[in-house]
């Protein structure tokens, strides 16, 4: 039967008992009343005219200023009535937002899909995990003719939507530079006119640009204000941080990018990172470099994608499973 | 988290003085207060940072706007009391080299 039918019978018997006796039990059936008349949708003021008169007809000779006292208390929560059918209202747009965000995350997903290249000699790993529903950062694998990958990493400060837009704008940008441009200084000039013009004023991008010579195994890279890397020396189980200078993407439109090159020996490792990762913060306080360095060391015999994802799991531990921050984490490893 | 934007104008010269930290939560405060401010003509501005532990990439990007806007006024944008973790913030992002970081040296601490 329907609660609104029943309403009525129910109250007056919870009422009447407690009434009556004053028990615990009562209590805790009223409170699964309260439940399912919100649950149907009964305003407060109904339940208040409900237990007016209900108290009329168990007690007709009520005093007056009983009465009177009801209307007033009607009267006042009626406000109430009025601000819960808006939160009803404000729970289902909700419901409906987050189903479109949901819709819009994954399209950024197809949009932005890049696939690990398999070649001989490398072993590459790469996670990136968003903060939110929405990803600000970026990475992307391209496979040239020339024996060569390209290894694009960036950021987009801001975080959520807008930034998420932004990349997908990003990247067909990248895929619209001619080929023969692909060099990392020439890339990150190009999108960097790009970026400049077509992009809100107070939202900018980091990137890294690497491209990988697996011929002559040469790592060149160029570097728009992100994130530093680290180069592993397998030989002498040294790490040191890949420097290369540059300002960030969208801010002056003359701006130049140096190009570094960096010799590639077996078992010499590559790691790219996005500040989500360095800028990891616990109850202690931050993630120094020395511990995201031991955390590489701990999984160093493990393959690429293992490290990557072993890091990624300890780092979200340390952080109570709470990212502050996208997390984009690459290692390409040359095998020995 | 929370932040404090305190604003004092005097003579030409308009010192915000920042407290708190500025992320993602309470870097839309910060650029509703320094934008409308930043679009005046020849601004004089000097943001003092010293109570600020933490910034993340959203609060650069505020900066970086407020810049912007206040060259494209010819006014300016200097950045007093970094911390160390800041000016690397500053740094890596090649920031330093074309904004105003910390020349005064009483703001910088350990």
């Amino acid at each position: 039967m329907p609660f609104r039918e029943v309403m009525e019978a129910k109250y007056r018997d919870i009422l009447t008992k407690y009434i009556k006796e004053q028990s615990e039990s009562t209590l805790y059936i009223g409170q699964k009343f309260s439940r399912k008349s919100i649950e149907n949708q009964v305003t407060p003021e109904e339940i208040i005219s409900l237990h007016k008169m209900i108290l009329q007809e168990i007690y007709p000779d009520m005093p007056e200023y009983v009465v009177h006292s009801f209307d007033i208390l009607l009267e006042i929560m009626l406000g109430y009535g009025f601000a819960y059918r808006e939160h009803q209202s404000l729970r289902d747009q909700q419901k409906e937002l987050r189903s479109e965000i949901e819709i819009a995350a994954n399209v950024q997903q197809t949009l932005l899909e890049t696939k690990i290249p398999s070649v001989e000699g490398l072993d590459i790993g790469a996670i990136s995990v968003p903060a939110r529903l929405m990803n600000g950062d970026y990475y992307n694998f391209v496979e040239d003719e020339n024996d060569c990958i390209s290894i694009a990493i960036a950021d987009v400060i801001g975080k959520g939507i807008p930034a998420a837009l932004c990349m997908s704008m990003i990247k067909y940008a990248m895929d619209s530079i001619p080929a023969n441009r692909n060099e990392p200084s020439m890339l990150l000039e190009n999108l960097n006119r790009v970026v400049e013009q077509n992009v809100d004023r107070s939202m900018f991008i980091t990137m890294f640009y690497g491209m990988y010579d697996y011929a002559r195994h040469v790592f060149s890279y160029a570097s728009a204000g992100h994130e530093p890397g680290f180069y592993y020396d397998g030989k002498n189980e040294e790490f040191s941080e890949i420097y290369a200078k540059g300002l960030m993407l969208g801010i002056d439109k003359k701006t130049k990018y140096r190009q570094y090159e960096k010799n590639i020996h077996p078992g010499d490792m590559i790691i790219l990172l996005s500040d989500g990762v360095t800028e990891c913060r616990t109850d202690e306080g931050f993630v120094e470099k020395e511990t995201l360095l031991n955390y590489i060391r701990k999984y160093i015999h493990c393959s690429a994608q293992e490290i990557v994802n072993n890091i990624f799991k300890d780092l979200e531990k340390l952080q109570d499973f709470q990212l502050r921050d996208d997390f984009t984490l690459i290692i390409i490893k040359r095998r020995v | 988290m929370n932040i404090k934007i305190e604003v004092m104008e005097h003579d030409n010269l308009l010192e915000v003085t920042l407290a708190g930290e500025i992320d993602a939560y309470t870097a839309p405060k910060l650029r509703e207060t320094l934008f409308p401010l930043s679009e005046q003509e020849q601004v004089n501005m000097v943001v003092d940072l010293t109570d600020v532990g933490y910034m993340d990439s959203t609060g650069l990007g505020v900066f970086v706007g407020v810049f912007k806007s206040i060259r494209s006024k010819d006014g300016d944008l200097k950045l007093i009391g970094l911390s160390r973790r800041l000016i690397r913030l500053f740094e890596i992002t090649g920031l330093a080299e074309i904004m105003d970081i910390n020349s005064q040296n009483e703001g910088e601490k350990e």
